[in-house]
């Protein structure tokens, strides 16, 4: 069997299938342009809380996408880190009463310590054992967080997170404001995990996505690169995770659970992986869809979005992001083709 | 320059390369020669740190190097091709001596810079293109190649940080006469103040080029010498053609 990614799970990146197609500055500048005003303009349409939903999972999924569609790792135990920032952001504006951005910064920071030994061990195994070594992580990190109630609450979570922020009562108390005042630490993570992609770094990431031994016989110490974006992607993880406990107010066991680990792959692969884009749209469909679902009194969730997923993995490989993309651009060729035949 | 002693690799019972001993000098271009399984694609993945020896030393200017990681190794002087083409089919030529070139300058570990950064290395990676004749191809992708070019950029990855010790894992595999010709000329002139080992089928590739030859069969050393010497030894006749062939000479 082989132990390459590449090989077991066939899904694409959104970037790989047309090899010489990349967004030109212009286009790139305005599609950014518009997720911000997207972002911004959000709340006014959805319910807040849901929008920051929306923004905590997008940025748990581009975390994710980090490793898998940037560097070919599936985390299958990425809520280790997303519900220990959960649970220490939660702790750290409880216990201390300071603001919650520093929280959740506080939260990320360790989500990253956790992440080095966890890194360290899971980057030796590649493909299914590096998923395997990810989840078996996060599932002692649940049976742990059950076990120590009286730090985490066990069953019954941490309540009542205070939302506290500089005293300005609108943002602690509106979910409105608040989803502007937590909006930078979301930006903040997208813009480190764009930051990483776009460096010296995250070229030698997609060498090793694509062909590890040839890094290696470059010079390139592939260990100690995936172990450094393993860590990187925790602190994102980590970010979207203090978030999401803040708006929510608490955190629980929820936020550890293997099920949130298939979540934000599921999330992160209905999107479109390899563009960083796919995540935040993957998660507007899912934290839709869920609200919509629930609040008709659905309660089979999981079943839509398990179909959807089936479908998505068995027809449109590259996610919404990459299918979008590709449909596209195969329309601007056929239209460029016929118009050289008309001449 | 680089030298093995009583080298030996096991796979679980399976001796692929057996107490081998090879010696070859700085400047020589030395080539290892063989059936296939003869297990030179071992040897070579033992000198390159892909896999650690079971038993047994590999000296590189007189440091043991067996065990050492195969990025450490790239560190220390030695680049290696790969037999099957081994390239980031998605990056553009250019790219490919960008990302070769930054890595001994520690460039890579820049999770913060821009990737800008990287066209401190355009010059130079252009250079190393053409020296290969790819330079007018710097912008394509790699999988775009045809196959020959893809053996052009291995060499030209390999000669990128401009090692001391040259390991080439049959550079002529699957080419046309035309690029077999062009192969060999590359690789002349990129023996030029520095070691070369590489392994070959073709035996006018091995002829035009190898000062010394090593022939292996079943995980050991069969001959070693000149390539007149050791095309006219019986057991090495009889290794590759079977008894027959002694006739053929």
């Amino acid at each position: 069997m082989s132990a390459q990614l590449t090989d077991t799970t066939r899904v694409e990146t959104a970037a790989s299938a047309a090899p010489d197609r990349k967004l030109n500055p212009f286009v790139r500048a305005g599609l950014l342009v518009l997720a911000l005003l997207v972002v911004l303009a959000l709340p006014w349409y959805i319910y807040p809380p849901v929008a920051m939903d929306i923004l905590a999972w997008g940025l748990f999924a581009i975390s994710v996408d980090l490793l898998l569609g940037f560097t070919g790792l599936l985390s299958f135990g990425h809520a280790a880190f997303w519900g220990t920032s959960a649970y220490v952001t939660g702790l750290i504006a409880i216990r201390l009463g300071l603001p919650f951005p520093v929280a959740v910064l506080g939260g990320a920071l360790v989500a990253m310590l956790l992440a080095i030994p966890t890194g360290y061990l899971a980057v030796r195994r590649t493909g299914i054992y590096f998923a395997m070594v990810t989840l078996a992580f996060a599932q002692m990190l649940f049976f742990l967080a059950n076990q120590a109630r009286d730090i985490t609450g066990g069953e019954n979570g941490l309540q009542g997170i205070p939302k506290s922020f500089f005293g300005i009562e609108l943002v602690e108390t509106d979910p409105f404001y608040f989803y502007y005042a937590a909006l930078p630490l979301i930006l903040l993570g997208a813009f480190a995990a764009w930051r990483t992609v776009s460096s010296p770094f995250g070229r030698v990431l997609l060498a090793i996505r694509d062909n590890p031994a040839r890094a290696r016989a470059l010079g390139y110490d592939v260990e100690r690169y995936k172990i450094m974006v393993f860590v990187i992607s925790a602190g994102i993880a980590g970010l979207a995770g203090g978030v999401f406990s803040v708006s929510h107010g608490f955190a629980s066991l929820q936020e550890l659970i293997w099920q949130t680990s298939g979540k934000v792959v599921l999330i992160t692969v209905l999107g479109g992986i390899g563009t960083l884009w796919g995540g935040p749209l993957g998660a507007a469909v899912v934290v839709l869809l869920e609200d919509q679902l629930a609040s008709s009194g659905f309660n089979g969730i999981g079943i839509i979005t398990g179909t959807i997923f089936v479908l998505i993995v068995l027809l449109f490989r590259k996610g919404i992001w990459g299918t979008g993309a590709d449909l596209i651009a195969r329309l601007r060729a056929s239209r460029t083709s016929s118009g050289r035949r008309d001449a | 320059m680089l030298r093995t002693v009583d080298l030996t690799k096991d796979f679980r019972g399976f001796t692929a390369v057996n107490a081998v001993n090879l010696d070859v000098a700085e400047g020589m271009i030395h080539a290892l020669v063989g059936p296939n399984g003869a297990g030179k694609t071992t040897l070579f993945n033992l000198l390159t740190g892909f896999l650690s020896p079971t038993s047994g030393q590999i000296l590189l200017r007189g440091d043991d190097i067996a065990g050492k990681q195969p990025e450490q190794i790239a560190h220390m002087g030695v680049a290696r091709s790969f037999q099957i083409t081994s390239l980031f089919e998605q990056m553009t030529l250019l790219e490919h001596l960008e990302l070769a070139l930054a890595s001994p300058t520690g460039l890579g570990y820049r999770f913060w810079s821009s990737r800008k950064q990287l066209s401190r290395f355009k010059a130079r990676g252009m250079e190393l293109l053409d020296e290969v004749g790819l330079a007018d191809r710097s912008g394509v992708t790699a999988g775009s190649l045809a196959y020959g070019q893809k053996r052009a950029l291995e060499i030209s990855l390999a000669l990128a940080n401009d090692p001391s010790l040259l390991l080439l894992d049959e550079p002529t595999a699957g080419m046309g006469l035309e690029d077999v010709d062009r192969t060999i000329a590359l690789v002349k002139k990129a023996s030029q103040g520095r070691t070369v080992v590489f392994v070959d089928h073709n035996m006018h590739v091995v002829g035009s080029l190898a000062d010394s030859v090593t022939v292996l069969q079943s995980g050991e050393v069969l001959a070693e010498g000149t390539y007149d010497e050791v095309r006219n030894d019986e057991r090495v006749i009889t290794a590759y053609l079977g008894d027959a062939g002694g006739d053929h000479g």
